[in-house]
């Protein structure tokens, strides 16, 4: 029988060091996004991406000796998922929109022509200029939107000090999850970007729910010291924090194991965000309060009321 | 909050059984449906292209083109005017979007002709009334004349429209199944071909404008075709379509054009079994084309597509029947795409292609049985860590979670979501994340019995307790779907809908049926029941 409940860890404690380890982590991912940057893929770097399964093992880089002679550009060959599976990506290429089409047909008849065994066309993918482009400045923009709209929506539910502490947690969640891709280089491309507007309303649920108890206490307790009373409000939520993180772990984890080649990436944004932002929410979002001045006397009808 | 009355169970129950009904489609075959009876809906879950196999590709009318044709019609028509009225012009410069040359006794009756001919020229593309096309200004002798804006707009706007009412005939012409064809924004048309992982000779068939014209083959000079010196007035070079060195003087003047065409059929020549394309004019085509050929016999003409010659046959006899046939060297592919290509009609404009996504239908196999597996390990797991953890409850809370899945699955056949490979990753989020509501009312629980109550308060309390934050804690992942919905498209924007339709069919389960299920048994509950000691 697992049961967290009624803890009485004192989480404020080591907040110096979790701020420390957080600013480290912070510094550590954006100096990797201007240093290494970020793998993009096709979706926000154009060219083209074309997945094969061949009857028989290839041998790959002769292969990719082959399709570099091609004169396309970079041309990368790799693996995906087992030997007889290859990922076949090729660069952009110079000229506009209508050029990107003939790279498909060229490396298609070289591979016909290369390799002797059966070739079956699993995905072709080609994204042009004008395209990634876009892409890249909605799935921006996306992010933005997304934190902004959580600002407003805990501003209008709590106080400007929860939502100032959420979004401050919001934001370490995401240059945390960019933070990731660049140290990786594991391929940035537009299901990831899906995955940090989720990461972005699962951390925001975490943090909620902790607030949501921070609130209560506070009108509960009016004159208890304010770090005794996040830690109980953190201690209170701590249970059901993990019990959700553990679940929504859990069938996370089985997609990455299971779920096949092609989500894998999506999947561990997810596992890394769930991470995160249940960390985050305990001990950032909540240990900010402390510094953000947070209005003691509450006025019942104002708010919206848990007890109503 | 734990009474129940007769209605409401009832109401609670038949939404329940209804939406569960609506997923019952997706355990058969298409076969076993078609024999169900009536009542039993029929629709299943709508897989996108990522999981069924099939091809996206994104193109967008080359507007420029458009505007450039009508810059330079205009360019023609008014040298006609000034030239007709016996004015010399100079310094006669034509830009993307304006004409503009020096002229001297430029006057309001050339202006007014200049506007109306714009006006007449383009007939059913704009009904303006008597407001003009062309905004005309004058200083000194220097002309400008430009489009109006709405003019442009008009103009292409009407382009889109019409490629894509040409792209749908075209893809319509070979027989694909379901596809769909949309227009996206001002110039832009998806198109979904469900079934097709080689999307070659659609790209093919996309890719040529295919405006056909007969033009006569300029005789008075002579000339060598592979180094053909400069056209004579009115005429120009055109390259074979055969071979691109192989050059053509062509007169500029089209006898007939594609769109006077009514019929194209690929065939084979009855003597040299070459397949050919035959053709048929509409009346005013089959006039003007005898006309011509009548004046003209012992003088080759060019069939011309898209500025390249495919044959230049000799005029034998005058052609009155209205009919004929095209050979150039085509395989029967090929004449059968020609074919399609002049039943379909011309493109006002080029298309280009920004975006192809295709799948072959192994690969979706694949992802749908990966995702189905990983959903039942993912499913089991957290089932078991339920029980482990809130023991009775936990169970109630795994049935409601079974209830749920087949509520979001029920929900998507009814409005006929597409499901996506993100879509599945979007339910087996879900999975994890559904529980969060049961988890929040059971800790709530846990707390008042800890704090005294009896089973009976505490069950009550957690709900009203918990109701605001499972609330607010729901609003914020439902609007980061939100987001993603209206700023994704394609594959990614069906994560957003299933994790949309889980978070509602969560906390609708856990208010609901978790409730429901808990009062029919409350009396009976004991606190180890929510996974508590007694002694706690």
């Amino acid at each position: 029988m697992l049961n967290i409940s009624g803890t009485q860890i004192n989480f404020l404690k080591v907040r110096v060091i979790t701020f420390i380890l957080s600013a480290i982590l912070i510094c550590l991912s954006i100096g990797a996004f201007f240093v290494n940057g970020l793998n993009f893929g096709i979706d926000f770097k154009g060219g083209t991406l074309i997945e094969i399964e061949t009857s028989q093992e290839i041998e790959i880089s002769g292969l990719r000796d082959n399709l570099n002679t091609l004169e396309l550009g970079d041309v990368q060959v790799q693996e995906f998922g087992s030997s007889k599976n290859l990922l076949i990506r090729v660069e952009q290429q110079l000229g506009g929109d209508q050029v990107q089409q003939d790279v498909v047909q060229i490396v298609k008849e070289s591979l016909g022509s290369y390799l002797s065994t059966d070739i079956n066309f699993r995905r072709t993918e080609v994204v042009g200029p004008k395209v990634s482009g876009e892409l890249i400045q909605s799935g921006a923009i996306a992010i933005f939107v997304a934190v902004f709209a959580m600002l407003v929506y805990i501003w209008f539910r709590f106080e400007w000090q929860f939502s100032l502490g959420a979004v401050l947690a919001l934001v370490h969640d995401v240059i945390l999850t960019i933070g990731v891709f660049c140290i990786t280089q594991l391929e940035f491309n537009l299901p990831i970007i899906a995955a940090i507007l989720t990461i972005v309303g699962y951390s925001m649920n975490d943090t909620v729910v902790v607030y949501d108890r921070v609130r209560e206490n506070l009108r509960k307790y009016r004159s208890k010291e304010i770090t005794d009373l996040l830690n109980l409000s953190i201690n209170d939520t701590l249970s059901r924090t993990i019990v959700t993180s553990v679940t929504t772990l859990l069938a996370l984890l089985s997609l990455f194991i299971f779920g096949g080649e092609v989500i894998k990436g999506f999947t561990f944004a997810m596992i890394w965000g769930v991470v995160v932002g249940t960390y985050s929410s305990i001990f950032v979002a909540a240990p900010l309060l402390r510094y953000l001045d947070v209005k003691r006397e509450w006025n019942t009808t104002s708010a919206v009321d848990s007890t109503r | 909050m734990l009474y129940f009355s007769n209605l409401k169970t009832f109401s609670v129950l038949s939404v329940i059984i209804i939406t569960l009904f609506f997923a019952v489609p997706n355990f058969f075959s298409k076969d076993q449906i078609n024999s169900f009876p009536n009542f039993i809906p029929k629709q299943q879950v709508n897989l996108g292209l990522d999981l069924q196999g099939g091809s996206h590709l994104l193109l967008e009318v080359d507007t420029e083109e458009i505007i450039k044709e009508r810059v330079e019609n205009l360019n023609a028509d008014v040298r006609r005017i000034l030239k007709k009225n016996n004015l010399n012009y100079s310094n006669f410069k034509v830009s993307n979007e304006s004409l503009k040359f020096v002229v001297e006794g430029f006057n309001s009756e050339i202006q007014k002709e200049i506007s109306e001919l714009s006006m007449s020229n383009s007939q059913n593309i704009l009904a303006m009334g008597d407001q003009t096309n062309l905004i005309i200004t004058q200083e000194e002798n220097t002309i400008q004349i430009n489009f109006t804006e709405e003019f442009i707009k008009q103009s292409v706007s009407n382009a889109v429209a019409q490629s894509l009412e040409i792209v749908r005939r075209r893809i319509d012409e070979l027989g694909t199944r379901e596809p769909s064809i949309q227009r996206q924004g001002s110039s832009r048309i998806i198109i979904q071909l469900p079934g097709i992982d080689d999307p070659d000779r659609i790209k093919s068939l996309l890719g040529q404008t295919a405006k056909l014209t007969f033009q006569l083959v300029d005789t008075s000079v002579n000339f060598d075709p592979f180094n053909p010196s400069k056209a004579p007035i009115g005429s120009e070079i055109l390259a074979s379509d055969a071979d691109e060195e192989f050059k053509y003087i062509v007169k500029k003047r089209i006898m007939v054009g594609g769109e006077n065409l009514v019929d194209a059929q690929p065939g084979f020549d009855p003597q040299t079994n070459e397949p050919i394309v035959s053709f048929r004019f509409d009346r005013i085509g089959a006039t003007k084309f005898g006309r011509v050929t009548q004046q003209n016999v012992g003088k080759p003409f060019a069939i011309v597509l898209d500025n390249k010659v495919i044959s230049a046959p000799v005029i034998r006899e005058a052609i009155l029947g209205g009919s004929g046939q095209i050979s150039g060297g085509f395989d029967s592919e090929e004449a059968n795409d020609l074919a399609i290509l002049l039943r379909a009609g011309a493109l006002p404009a080029p298309l280009i292609i920004l975006e192809e996504r295709s799948v072959g239908p192994d690969l979706g196999a694949d992802s749908i049985e990966a995702g189905q597996f990983a959903a039942i390990i993912g499913f089991i797991a957290v089932i078991i860590f339920m029980i482990f953890v809130y023991r009775y409850f936990g169970l109630l809370a795994d049935i409601a979670l079974i209830i749920n899945l087949f509520m979001v699955l029920g929900v998507l056949s009814l409005f006929q979501a597409t499901l996506t490979l993100p879509g599945i990753a979007g339910i087996i989020l879900t999975i994890g994340m559904a529980v969060d509501a049961n988890v929040l009312i059971f800790e709530r629980v846990r707390e008042e019995i800890r704090n005294g109550s009896n089973m009976m308060n505490a069950v009550e309390n957690g709900y009203k307790r918990a109701l605001s934050t499972i609330l607010d804690a729901n609003i914020t992942t439902l609007i980061a779907a939100i987001i993603l919905f209206f700023m994704a498209s394609g594959p990614v924007r069906g994560f957003s809908i299933t994790l949309a339709i889980g978070i509602f069919t969560s906390v609708f389960t856990a208010f609901t049926f978790t409730r429901l299920l808990i009062s029919l048994n409350v009396k009976r509950l004991k606190p180890n029941f929510v996974g508590l000691s007694k002694n706690a």
